[in-house]
Order: C-alpha cells, then structure tokens, then sequence
C-alpha cells in the first residue's frame, strides 16, 4: 500500500505551507465562479481541501497502480510499426486511469471541463506521477499544450479542442526542434504557406525529438513568413494528425522508454494559424516553454525523490561487516546528501511555482480589463511576478534536473554492483534523470536565461524580505553564516558588471547562479524551518554544505582566470 | 430506452492491513481498530455498475445498509460515477446477519422502485460468506447469475453475463430484472478530480442536522431550505430508516438473525521450519508430490 503523497512528508509541508490566499482567488476570480460550476469552490478553505482530496487520490493511483507498471514500461516501450505508433498497454492502463481521475485538464477553466487548478497543484502531481514512472510525464505533462490553446487561441479554437483535452480524449505534441534547429529555434524551417484563394495553412518540412509525435492535437512553430530567417519570421499553428503528417520512426533512447519520441514528416499538412502571425517563437513558445521547464524541474524532482527512497530502503537492509551499510559514514553522508538537495529542489520548485501562479493570475487580469480600467498596483504586480519567474523558472530547472542526476548517481552507488544491475530501479532513474537538463533548454541555457535577473539583483527584495525574520538560536546561527554570502555574491555580480567582458560573464554565469540559488533555497529552508521546528536540521546542514561551495564559486568569479578563454583551444586541440 | 441499475455495498473493516489489535478478547472483531473501507469486491460491482451505465446509458443509484457514516462509501460511489446514493440505517438494523440483512436490503430495493438489474459484490471481507447476493435474489423473486466477470451484452428482456466457474468461465443469458454477484474480475477506476469537487459536499440528513448541531444552530426553517438546495444540486443522499422501507420489526437486526455465533477462535499462524529445495525440475516435482500428499494441492 503506497501513497505517494501521504507518504511524502515533504510534498505535504509544501502544500500545507503555500501562502495560497492570493493565489486562489486570483485563479477563481474571488470564488465568482461557484455560482456557475458546482465543482468550484466556495472558499479558499474548500479550495484547499479540494487539492488535499485530489492530491490524495493522485497519489494512490500513481503509488498504488503507476508505479508497479513502471519496470514493464521501461523494459517494453511503445510499439512502432507502418507509420503507426502504440503505447504499451501498461501505458495506455496509466493513461486511462488518470483520465478517469479526470486530471488531463488540471489547469484549465472550469467553463471547457477543467480543474482550475493553479500550477502549484499541478506540478506536485507531475511530481508524483515521475516518481512513479518518468516517462509517464512526457504524456501526462503534455496537457500544457492545452493551456497553450487556452490563452492564446481562437474561442472556436478553444471550443474545438479543450472540452477534449479536459477528458483527456485528445492528446497533444508540441513540435518544435527540427534537425538543424535545437537550442537555436530562431532557426526554424518548417514552411507554413497559405492559399492565397481560400487562406487555408499548409505545413510542409520536418521535425525531430518529437515527444509524442503520434499525438492527435500538434502546436507546430512554423516559418511563415517567407524570406526571414530569425524568430521574427515564426508562427504557432495547430494541426491534426492526418495523412499528410507521416511518423518516419521513432528512436531508441538511453532513458524515459515508455514515451515515444518520433520523427516527424509534413507532407502539406493543413493547419490554423494559433495566435499572432510572427509571434510564435517571441511570445508563444515562451510561453510553452516556461510552462514546461516547470513540469520537467519536477519530473526530475520525481525521478531524485524515487532514487532516493530506493537508496535509503537498500541501505537500511544490505548488511556488510555485520551491519547494515547506512550505518557507515560514507554512507550516511552521500544519504544525507541526497535528501537535502531532494528537499531543497522542492523548496525552490514551488516557491516558483506560487510566483508562476500569481504572473499567470495577474496576466489574465491585464488581458481582460480594459488599459483604463486597469488599477496600477496591478500593473506593478504583474511585472513584478513576471520578473521574478523569469529568473526562478530557469533557476529551477537548473538546479532540480542537475541534483536529479547527482541524486540518481549516488543511488547507484549506494547499491554498489547490484546498482549497475537491471534487477533493480536505480539504474532506470539514472537512464531517466539524464535527458532532464537536457531537453526544454539544457542547463547551459538556463544558465543564461536566469543570468540576466541574477546582473540585475532581481531576488534582492525576496531575499531581503526573508532575511527580516526572525531567526533564534541555532536558525539564528546559521542565518549569520549565510548573510556574509549574500555580499560576497553582490560583490561578485559588481566585479563582473564591471568588467564588461561578455565572455567572462559567460564563463562566470553558473558560479553567479549557483551562488543566488544557495542564497535563496537557504533562506527559504530556514524560513520553513520557523514553521517546523523538525526542518532546523535541514536548514542548518544544507546551508552548511552550501557556504564552501558558494566559496569556491565566489573565488572563481573573482580570480580573472581567463586562462579557459585564453588558451581553451590549445588544451582542446593538443 | 434507458435502465436503472441498483449497485449494493458494504463498508467494512479493513482486514487487510491487520494491525495487533484487530480482534477483542471475546473474539469478535474490534471496529474501532480497523480503518472503514470499501468492500474490495463491492468496488467491482461498482465499476461494472459504471461500464454499464456508459454503454447503456443508464442509470446508477447505490444503495448500502450500515451506521451515519457508512454515507462515506456512497460518496466514494458517487466520485467513480454513480447517479444517486441511499442509506438505509436504522439502530434497529444493527446486529443483522444474512437473513436479515437480505431482507433488509429488499425492502429497500422495493423502495427505490422500478430497477433492471441489481450488482452485489460476490462477498465481503468481514464475513466473508457469499451470502447476502443470492438470498436478495430469492426474497425480490429475481433470478441471479453469480460470480460474474463480465456483461457481454444487456437488452430490455435478458442479460447474457460471463461467470467464473471452476477451470475456465461459462457465458449464460438470464431473464431481467436480475441480480448478479461480481467477482473482482474488472479493475476498478480511480476516484474522479471533479466529482470529487462536487461530491464531498453531498449529504444524508443527519449530516446536514448534525452540521447544525455542531455549529450550535438550529433553526428548522434552515434545514428545510439547505435540504432543498442540496437536493436541487444532486447533492442530497437518500436516508431510509426500518420504517421508511415498510420493514417488519420481527425480521431484521438482531431479532431477525437466526444465526447465533457459537465460538470463535483466533488462529496464529506461527512459521516452522523450513525447507531447501532445489530449483531443478526434480526438487520442484518433489515439492508438488509432497503438497499433494499433504493435501495442501488438489
């Protein structure tokens, strides 16, 4: 009898700690919406509970049924023969079960048959659903596709294809990378053209990686406008699998079996234009993409948190030199280890998320009042919160997809040989933590995303608002440890605003980012721990194992070694 | 053309994860240890009950004999799918054993008038004894298939039902109305997100009153006015007592249970020891031999 969320301690603190007051009302619209869908809630109390209920529930199907499917899934994949993709069946009894949960249009309104859930809520079952079965996120999380639709589509747009997507009846993809277009989608070549006499769109070209590339609903990015060749040129359409839209093959990965990642060839597919010609990349795929680094930050939370817990149960039971080997300092410490940086994923994770959830919230504000309307402190809140997950999303994902693959690392280590063995999960969480940090933008590229806000002092105010409470005793203790951090990272940032060397700033970034994210997971864990007494251990060792490494970062962004920049092709090419 | 299909359940103890406590010195078994559960072959019923209902498009009331908060498993019924719930208590049902319980659920079935087909789970977990389906079938004067699998097909005039037998399955058509004892041969579905949203509200009248009382507030006016709300939103679960369902006094709860509990003993199973055998075709033939010696196969 497993439940991943009543048996996840963690997971429940973080829902029973979000300050979710605003968050919700913004997303039910001060609880208007009772009045009209019974399923909506009446209060910010019932709303809670509503999540509680359902967080429940998702967490026996996915500890109950998802999770004992998983080693089969793995082992099977997906079936792929004349052009036609089939899920394994244990894959299809997942998917059904989670429609019949009826968590496929978690966030979508409730006029088209969603949840309204916030994004919170809906990253911590995308959380629980990967720690039962990587790959099942691939589908699961798919479902963004739809939110993608709902705030950027057509109302017949909206009304062709939600309702559907809230059952789960159709599914989606979202193509983008194309062979010669990966972390550079500027570079997109998918043709889009329209008949002149009917306006009809037509997709001609081809795309790769394809998750789900069998879906029925695709959201391609398409170049429309003929003649460019920069992200100004692109635009988002919607198409339906169709005969003109050929699945070529689909490839043997090293992780995340169960989903299949298709190639994809459009042979004059017909397509709607979604949205605003020339604004597929700028603005919708943004979009999309900021919603699915979310969903991958915890998918690989998932994966570390289910590394871990196989970790632990192998430690406590394997005994050598007659006793068990958790018992071993070696041991103990990489255990440790393990569960801070699970912890402090989480920590990060939903803190991001509330700052997702709240632009989201104040975005729909601005989009549906009138500009004169519109009251200022609004208008300051909704660049605040945006500024603020422009810097947290990519943070996010960098350090949750990177501590995923340390975690899973040091899962197989801790099982020694039996580790590397196929007779237990650890090695699959390895396989499946890996394409975390890659795909939705590798850590490379959040880097450079997240750069900018760490130049600008983004998080200041949020950290200067954490460093005003007030800590006692050992809380206080730590805090003083990590207060000198804070200034040596904003004299670092000022060393290197100074320089105006881009390429140092470059080369630099990851040891400025790494330094924000300690600064900032520290205080929030010390912040949680004046809730629980029970975390101060946590707060207390996590920033511990943080300052030498804050250190080490700190000394690198101020030595000037510009020996990389310097002689890089000499080491290289020797 | 539309059906009405009856599904009855049971909550029963949680016998499956037995904790040290489960039994009183006396023997009997200790309610207050045990956690509240959905009897496991009732959610089969359940979930045939709800196959049926989509492909038929009919229509699902779930009924249960139990205490107030046995409405926890109606409202569990309602999150997978069912249309209506009713709760048939009463303190003068308490103590029942199969006769009465039967009796009793007949009533009831009477009550909710005209059905086509009536699903029990093949037994429950407390008592395990398989009885209660086939004795609601005799005293409705139904016909019954029991341990069914599956409904290959439902019309107005007859069902034709797939039902485990020893060594395979048998596929027999019966007359409707009907009743059938499911066996867990369906997996059953998850709770649903919205209808969860929306069932937790729903209420049997002593909820609504007890929700009063709790909150020091009592004004009749109010009740009758939330008591139509509820009902107005399918909200509202039907509480039936003994009179409601034109029981008679002599043959329920414990006055209408002819069986009497003559001793119960408590088996411990304790491991002995044990045996290495050889994973070769030898060592495992000899193992079949000895357990078919032993009688403990075949």
């Amino acid at each position: 009898m497993s439940n991943f969320f009543t048996d996840n301690k963690d997971l429940q603190f973080a829902l029973d700690n979000l300050d979710f007051e605003a968050l919700v009302a913004l997303k039910e619209d001060d609880y208007k919406f009772s009045e009209e869908f019974i399923n909506a809630p009446v209060d910010l109390d019932d709303a809670v509970d509503n999540y509680r209920r359902i967080l429940t529930e998702i967490g026996d199907v996915t500890g109950e049924r998802i999770e004992p499917r998983s080693r089969t899934v793995d082992e099977e994949g997906p079936h792929f023969e004349d052009g036609v993709v089939t899920y394994h069946p244990l894959t299809q009894a997942n998917l059904k079960d989670l429609r019949d949960a009826g968590v496929m249009g978690v966030m979508l309104p409730h006029s088209v048959g969603g949840l309204n859930f916030p994004n919170t809520i809906y990253t911590m079952m995308t959380e629980m659903v990967s720690r039962a079965d990587g790959s099942l996120q691939n589908l699961f999380g798919l479902q963004d596709i739809s939110e993608t639709i709902a705030e950027f589509g057509t109302d017949e747009q909206k009304a062709a294809y939600l309702p559907k997507f809230a059952t789960g009846e159709y599914d989606g993809s979202m193509d983008l990378t194309e062979p010669d277009s990966g972390s550079d989608l500027q570079s997109v070549r998918l043709k889009a053209t329209q008949d002149p006499k009917t306006g009809q769109w037509y997709l001609d070209g081809n795309k790769r990686f394809i998750t789900n590339g069998c879906a029925k609903v695709h959201l391609v990015l398409a170049r429309s406008e003929e003649g460019t060749s920069d992200g100004r040129g692109l635009s988002m359409f919607i198409c339906e699998s169709c005969p003109e839209l050929v699945v070529r093959r689909i490839e043997h990965k090293l992780g995340i079996h169960g989903v299949a990642t298709a190639e994809l060839q459009y042979n004059h597919v017909p397509a709607q234009l979604c949205g605003l010609r020339r604004r597929g990349l700028t603005k919708y795929v943004m979009s999309l993409m900021n919603g699915a680094r979310v969903a991958i930050s915890a998918q690989a939370l998932g994966i570390a948190e289910a590394a871990y817990r196989e970790a632990r149960k192998y430690a406590s039971e394997r005994e050598q030199f007659k006793k068990t080997i958790d018992k071993f300092p070696p041991i103990y410490d990489m255990l440790t280890r393990m569960k801070l940086k699970t912890v402090a994923a989480r920590t990060l994770l939903y803190e991001t998320t509330k700052i997702v959830d709240l632009r989201q919230g104040y975005n729909h504000i601005m989009a549906h009042t009138p500009a004169a309307d519109l009251d200022p402190e609004i208008r300051e809140k909704q660049k605040r919160y945006s500024k603020l997950a422009a810097v947290m999303t990519p943070m996010s994902k960098a350090y949750c997809t990177e501590i995923a693959n340390e975690v899973a690392y040091d899962g197989i280590q801790i099982h020694g040989g039996t580790g590397f063995m196929h007779d237990f999960n650890a090695e699959r969480f390895y396989r499946d933590a890996r394409i975390t940090n890659i795909y939705e933008g590798t850590t490379q590229l959040q880097i450079v995303a997240a750069i900018g806000g760490v130049m600008q002092r983004t998080l200041d105010p949020v950290i200067d608002d954490l460093a005003t409470l007030s800590f006692e005793g050992l809380l206080a203790r730590t805090e003083k440890t990590l207060k000198p951090m804070r200034k040596k990272l904003q004299d670092a940032v000022k060393f290197v605003n100074e320089k105006k060397d881009t390429e140092y700033q470059a080369l630099m970034a990851r040891h400025l980012v790494t330094m924000e994210t300690y600064i900032l997971v520290g205080y929030l864990m010390l912040r949680d721990a004046l809730k629980d007494t029970e975390r101060e251990a946590m707060a207390e060792k996590f920033i511990l194992n943080a300052i030498p490494e804050m250190d080490a970062a700190y000394h690198l962004v101020m030595s000037e070694d510009t020996t990389t920049i310097d002689k890089h092709s000499d080491i290289i090419e020797y | 053309m539309s059906y009405t299909i009856i599904v009855f359940v049971k909550q029963v103890p949680d016998t499956q994860n037995i904790t040290g406590d489960a039994m009183k010195p006396d023997g009997t078994v200790n309610r207050a240890a045990l956690p509240a559960i959905f009897n496991p072959e009732d959610l089969n019923a359940l979930e045939l009950g709800i196959q049926l209902k989509e492909r038929y498009n009919a229509k699902l009331v779930v009924g249960t004999m139990g205490p107030p908060n046995a409405s926890e498993v109606l409202r569990e019924s309602l999150y997978r799918g069912a249309d209506e719930a009713v709760l048939l208590t009463d303190r003068a049902f308490a103590g029942a054993d199969t006769l009465a319980t039967s009796y009793a659920l007949s009533c009831c079935a009477n009550k909710i008038g005209k059905f086509d087909l009536i699903l029990c789970g093949r037994q429950a977990i407390d008592g395990d004894t398989a009885q209660v389906g086939p004795q609601l079938a005799e005293k409705l004067g139904l016909p019954q298939i029991s341990y069914v699998e599956e409904v290959e097909e439902l019309t107005k005039k007859k069902v034709r039902a797939k039902r485990a037998i020893e060594g395979g399955y048998e596929i027999v058509d019966c007359p409707v109305p009907a009743l059938m004892t499911v066996v867990a041969a369906n997996v059953p579905r998850p709770a649903n997100a919205k209808n969860i949203m929306k069932f937790k509200k729903a209420m049997t009248r002593s909820e609504l009153h007890k929700a009063h009382s709790d909150a020091d507030y009592t004004d009749a006016e109010a009740l009758v006015v939330e008591e139509a709300a509820l009902k107005e939103k399918g909200l509202w679960i039907q509480e039936l007592t003994a009179e409601d369902v034109g029981a008679d006094i002599e043959r329920i709860g414990l006055k209408g249970s002819p069986t009497k509990v003559k001793k119960i003993q408590s088996v411990v199973l304790t491991g002995a020891d044990f045996k290495n055998i050889d994973p070769t075709e030898v060592g495992v033939n000899s193992l079949i031999h000895e357990l078919i010696e032993d009688h403990t196969l075949g």
